[in-house]
């Protein structure tokens, strides 16, 4: 599996960076275990999060999913690039299918990528 | 239930080809091999190959088989001729649908029944109740496979594969079915299927499976054939707008409230199980029917949402719903009061708590061709 070292994971499947603001996305575990995404609601740029809160939805044939947002934060950013190809969210999970651009104001629970890995099992 | 899942005889195949697998009905099935969306697409444009061994198939036979059948199923069998199927249901006696199944007469004193995988069981359990004091005899067929080969040019594979083992296949009307032999390999193939486009389904024996399959996919490879999961199978099924037991079927819903009135025959019905129930249901007509929906946005409802009217009364719920990959809009069926079951009327669907407008649309969303 597809696991890069530069950047925390979350038991909800999801990824974000050590950058500021930090990006946010959804492992490619989770992607495939989606299926093909097929639309993605994201949160309006400015929203604030808590740790944990739902932000958005993420949407294949098969089932919608809630995102958690793995810190707290306003929103700086949101991939608009999703709304003509959800497919990047498959392609490219931790590039061009990123979702969302934090400034992170609390960290969240998280851990690296071998503990994702042994998470995963 | 922790009993090991079961696999049909082409697991090994599926494990070759990289398949997601899912649990399904006590089975371990492939969900897709690669993207779910490109082959749903596959189907609509050129061909797809599914497993769909899990399908509970048995066997009634015997100078009595018509008779006991026909104490089960809505419609009449015993004027089925042989090599012709027909798309029934199996009911209670209180008029609730314990499965649609398709049944196949084979001569005059055998018919091939296929059941959903889920309800195999219960199909079986009614019929052997069904037989007793008849002289038939009903028997689940077991280590025998099946394969949904679906799309427009299902044909031009076929040809492809075997041209003169398949030419009695390709002459087959929906709804007929022929024993043909296909690359040396016995079938029973049948030009049915579940996905809205043209198809045959092809019965054949365990052992002979794999090679089958594999040959399918070389041969129609070309053409643009793509193994096919549960994924595919379930989305292309929606947008036929066909009925899913367990979602559009169960024991409130039936033949009436999803368009099927015409499959239920009860002239000189003295026998069938659920002839007053039916009858009475046919003479009240349906308090909700089946509908298809269209939701405005991205967000469209999934199975469960609920669906008022404008102006805030309750009107039903969605049994199934997903994108649909054809169209590129939310899609759903729902069971909504026969009051309001009218194409272009407008509802409100709650979406994991947002209100989205739905509107009520004729069936199915997507013809073939």
């Amino acid at each position: 599996m597809d696991l890069p070292d530069d950047r925390r994971y979350t038991a909800e499947h999801e990824w974000i960076d050590a950058g500021d603001p930090a990006t946010v996305g959804i492992t490619a575990h989770a992607a495939d275990q989606l299926g093909d995404v097929v639309f993605v609601a994201l949160p309006e740029v400015g929203r604030t999060l808590t740790t944990g809160e739902a932000f958005g939805e993420i949407e294949s044939t098969k089932s919608v999913s809630d995102l958690y947002a793995p810190a707290a934060g306003e929103v700086v950013a949101v991939n608009t690039a999703l709304e003509a190809d959800p497919g990047a969210v498959n392609a490219d999970p931790y590039g061009t299918g990123w979702l969302v651009r934090i400034r992170v104001t609390e960290p969240g629970p998280t851990m690296d990528a071998a503990g994702y890995r042994a998470l995963l099992g | 239930m922790t009993a090991p899942p079961r696999r049909t005889a082409l697991a090994e195949a599926h494990l070759a080809l990289g398949a997601a697998l899912c649990p399904f009905a006590g089975w371990e099935m492939p969900l897709r091999y690669g993207s779910d969306l490109a082959e749903h697409r596959a189907v609509r444009t050129a061909a797809g190959l599914f497993d769909v061994g899990h399908m509970g198939q048995s066997e009634i036979s015997g100078p009595d088989a018509a008779r006991a059948l026909e104490r089960l199923v809505v419609s009449r069998v015993a004027s089925l001729a042989p090599g012709r199927a027909r798309y029934t249901m199996l009911c209670d006696a209180d008029g609730g649908v314990v499965d649609d199944l398709i049944v196949t007469r084979r001569d005059a004193e055998t018919f091939w029944l296929v059941a959903n995988a889920a309800n195999a069981a219960a199909v079986s359990d009614r019929l052997a109740r069904a037989t007793a004091g008849l002289d038939a005899e009903h028997r689940p067929l077991a280590s025998r496979a099946l394969l949904a080969l679906q799309g427009p040019r299902t044909v031009d594979v076929l040809l492809a594969l075997d041209p003169v083992g398949a030419a009695p296949v390709a002459d087959l009307r929906p709804f007929g079915v022929v024993a043909a032999s296909l690359a040396g390999t016995p079938v029973l193939a049948s030009r049915t299927g579940y996905t809205g486009e043209d198809g045959v389904e092809l019965a054949c024996a365990d052992a002979d499976a794999p090679a089958l399959w594999d040959a399918l996919l070389a041969a129609g490879g070309p053409l643009g054939l793509l193994p096919c999961g549960l994924a595919a199978r379930d989305s292309l099924r929606l947008e036929a707008g066909l009925p899913l037991h367990g979602h559009e079927l169960g024991p409130d819903l039936g033949p009436f409230e999803t368009g099927f009135g015409r499959i239920v025959q009860l002239e000189d019905r003295d026998e069938l199980v659920a002839r007053d129930a039916l009858a009475r249901r046919r003479e009240d007509g349906p308090s909700r029917r089946v509908v298809g929906l269209v939701a405005e946005g991205r967000r469209g409802p999934r199975r469960g949402a609920a669906l008022r009217t404008p102006t805030g009364a309750p009107a039903g719920e969605v049994t199934s719903g997903a994108p649909s990959p054809t169209l590129g809009v939310p899609i759903a069926l729902a069971a909504v009061p026969a009051s309001v079951a009218t194409a272009g009327t407008a509802l409100v669907a709650d979406v994991r708590g947002a209100a989205v407008p739905v509107r009520i649309v004729d069936l199915p969303f997507v013809r073939r061709g």
